[in-house]
């Protein structure tokens, strides 16, 4: 018998030991990093940056696969008690000695987890980890030329590429409000000052939003460099204008931070997406009832919201508990119950 | 249904009135559910595995006596967590609200012979529903006992305190039973029915899991303790099922608890709903640990009333609900666990004969039932 066959005898024998949990779980008490283990970090360390920003250093489980420069990772962090998914883009380099990873938040205007992990994450805290992921990276081959165009905590995958690799010639135009508000200024400047790097700052407050045609003015050769582009819509809508206008669009690599904004109103669109059926559907209705009238097949129990008997995933939207008013948006792994929410906009039943 | 209705003296706005103060005391919890009640969960449920693993561990040595005694002991104490307190907390889905894969209403499994699906149908769904309503709800009575003067009595009642007892004993598979409603699925055609016989399966292998596990498995990893481990799990299984019977009696059938007929529950408002909770449910009063132990069913009338909200916090949500009982002139059934037990099966002991009178609304009649 090879060895890996005999492995999974051996854990079927405990599988049969630990009956109904599996050994993995009685592993988690002690060992929640370990190789096998559910993809899981620990914050070891939470260094602000700015006022509103701060690096946290996490030590990711034996099963991370590592990154690439300019990569995001999900995060599961808990909340008040409730476990909230976001991404963020990995900064700190791919060969680090102590196996850590960093990200980088900016606390957003009532951004429930990134006001946490800004202001009250401690160290030692267990966080749910996905592999890093994202195709915002520098190529095989290095770049003769490369400008960077970031704003705000655009800047973040950016600065996980120039910690990683070391390019001949770059140029980096960042916008920020004020000059306390640059994520990473010391380093920055640091790098200038070995000449590794110029950088332009543009601070909006003082100087107004950067508009792209001023390119030609800061970066003369912007056209012919390989660029990377973060930062706010606005900013990326006008780069991929103003790069598809000159005939260079393949040179320029976006990326977005959150594509779309759930606005949660009154009823709203809904679509069942595994049946294939849209229908309308009004703020007070259940989706239960709804899905009924339209002729999906769904879960159903005691119709009042205590039996659990009609969970089901929410994927795209928002729905409104009718019970209490509270709006849950969709998140990976969201279930509702589908007996008391009603549609609060355009939402996606699994069903 | 009892000869006198304990809550005629409540107009239907009282009632309504009633449900918006029991709506505004679970938006207060949920709206203050947080932190606090996700370390809690996690607490228990790392002590519960804690627990059982070191006392598994001592098992090991089970043939000395004193390890038999703490062993069995603390294997006893983390089954009765395992069922009540997490189990079958999580599986009403009191802990959703986290968002944790981990400890949630849809991938939890329990140690217990009914799987986690099945009864979720039968105990969520049709018991907390139709709570008390005779024909509806299962619970009451299990199908196997007569627990209201108004059900008709047959002469098989008359063994209904032994089959309470054997009921007590093997609970969890009584459960398991009930759950598949045996009885009607093995009469007539039903039994080929290809949706009972999957679920018949469910339970089957689920059953094989844990009898390998409890009566093979780590009696044979003991070694010479083998037949002392062996007595310990069966002990420890034996416990867990006559505690979690006793907990669950003291929940519907004390005297004082309502039940209702099946004709009165058509069109029921929110208010009413509620006020069938309150009137169908009794209460243990005890120590912390005392409600521990019980998963918090000790407060049944809070759970029926708010079987969605977090364990931990139907304590501070009793007070509230005893100042409504009281508000409203309704009884509020509780008392401690030994004198709960001792109504509950005083009543089955009762009810196993048929009814001394014929049941006459006569002043006499009412004057007996405010005696009792």
């Amino acid at each position: 018998m090879t060895s890996a066959a005999l492995r999974s005898r051996a854990w079927k024998l405990l599988e049969m030991v630990t009956t109904p949990l599996l050994p993995s779980d009685y592993l988690d008490l002690v060992s929640p990093l370990r190789a096998g283990a559910d993809l899981r970090g620990r914050i070891e360390a939470v260094h602000p940056e700015t006022g509103d920003a701060a690096t946290i250093v996490i030590r990711p489980g034996r099963g991370w696969r590592g990154h690439t420069a300019g990569q995001y990772v999900r995060i599961g962090v808990d909340v008040d008690g409730v476990r909230l998914w976001r991404a963020y883009s990995l900064t700190s380099p791919t060969n680090r000695q102590d196996g850590r990873v960093t990200i980088t938040v900016k606390a957003i205007p009532d951004g429930k987890v990134s006001n946490h992990l800004v202001r009250r994450a401690k160290p030692g805290t267990l966080i749910q980890l996905d592999q890093a992921t994202g195709d915002f990276v520098l190529p095989q081959a290095k770049p003769a030329k490369v400008l960077y165009l970031t704003a705000g905590s655009g800047i973040t995958p950016v600065m996980g590429m120039l910690r990683d690799t070391e390019f001949d010639d770059v140029v980096m135009v960042h916008c920020a409000p004020q000059p306390q508000d640059v994520i990473f200024r010391n380093e920055l400047h640091d790098l200038v000052a070995a000449k590794k790097l110029r950088l332009t700052e543009v601070h909006t407050d003082t100087d107004g939003m950067l508009d792209i045609a001023r390119l030609d003015e800061l970066v003369p050769d912007w056209a012919e460099r390989e660029t990377w582009a973060c930062g706010p819509a606005g900013l990326l809508d006008a780069a991929e204008e103003h790069w598809t206008e000159h005939g260079v669009r393949e040179r320029l690599h976006t990326e977005r931070f959150r594509p779309s904004i759930v606005v949660a109103g009154d009823g709203g669109e809904v679509t069942f997406s595994a049946t294939g059926k849209t229908v309308d559907a009004d703020g007070a209705t259940p989706l239960l009832d709804v899905g009924e009238e339209a002729g999906v097949l769904m879960p159903s129990g005691c119709r009042m919201g205590i039996c659990f008997g009609c969970i089901t995933p929410l994927k795209a939207g928002a729905v409104r508990d009718l019970r209490t008013g509270e709006i849950t948006e969709a998140e990976p792994g969201v279930l509702i119950q589908t007996c008391v929410s009603a549609a609060a906009g355009p939402c996606d039943i699994e069903r | 249904m009892t000869a006198i209705d304990p809550t005629a003296h409540l107009t239907a706005e009282q009632i309504e009135e009633l449900g918006r103060e029991l709506d505004a005391i679970r938006d207060e919890v949920i709206a203050s559910r947080g932190e606090k009640d996700a370390a809690y969960i996690r607490k228990v449920i790392s002590a519960q595995r804690k627990l059982e693993l070191v006392s598994r561990g001592v098992l090991l040595f089970s043939i000395f006596p004193p390890a038999w005694l703490i062993g069995t002991a603390g294997l006893s104490v983390a089954k009765i967590m395992d069922n009540m307190e997490i189990g079958h907390n999580v599986l009403h889905g009191q802990w959703d609200w986290m968002r944790d894969p981990k400890i949630h209403s849809t991938t939890w499994e329990w140690d217990h012979v009914s799987p986690s699906e099945q009864w979720k149908h039968s105990h969520n769904e049709l018991h907390h529903t139709y709570t008390n309503v005779i024909g509806k709800d299962n619970d009451l009575g299990y199908g196997i006992m007569r627990v209201d003067e108004d059900q008709k009595w047959h002469p098989f009642h008359l063994g209904q305190p032994l089959w309470n007892f054997i009921n007590a004993c093997f609970f969890e598979y009584g459960i398991a039973a009930y759950d598949l409603e045996l009885g009607k699925n093995l009469r007539k055609r039903r039994r080929n029915n290809p949706e009972f016989r999957a679920r018949a399966k469910a339970v089957g292998r689920k059953i094989r899991k844990q009898v390998l596990k409890d009566y093979v498995i780590h009696p044979l990893l003991s070694g010479p303790s083998f037949l002392t481990t062996l007595a310990a799990t069966f002990t420890a299984n034996l416990v867990r099922n006559i505690w979690s019977h006793s907990v669950i009696m003291c929940g519907h059938f004390p005297e004082g608890v309502q039940v209702f007929e099946r004709r009165s529950i058509k069109g029921e408002t929110r208010g009413q709903w509620y006020l069938r909770q309150m009137m169908g449910s009794a209460n243990i009063s005890g120590s912390r640990a005392m409600h521990f132990m019980t998963g918090n069913l000790s407060h049944q009338i809070e759970h029926h009333l708010f079987p969605d909200l977090p364990s931990n916090r139907y304590a501070e949500v009793a007070v509230k609900v005893r100042a409504l009982f009281e508000k409203y002139e309704l009884e509020y059934v509780t008392g401690p666990l030994p004198k709960q037990v001792f109504s509950a099966w005083r009543k089955v002991f009762r009810l196993s004969l048929p009814n001394k009178k014929p049941k006459v609304k006569t002043p006499d009649r009412e004057q007996e039932l405010v005696a009792a």
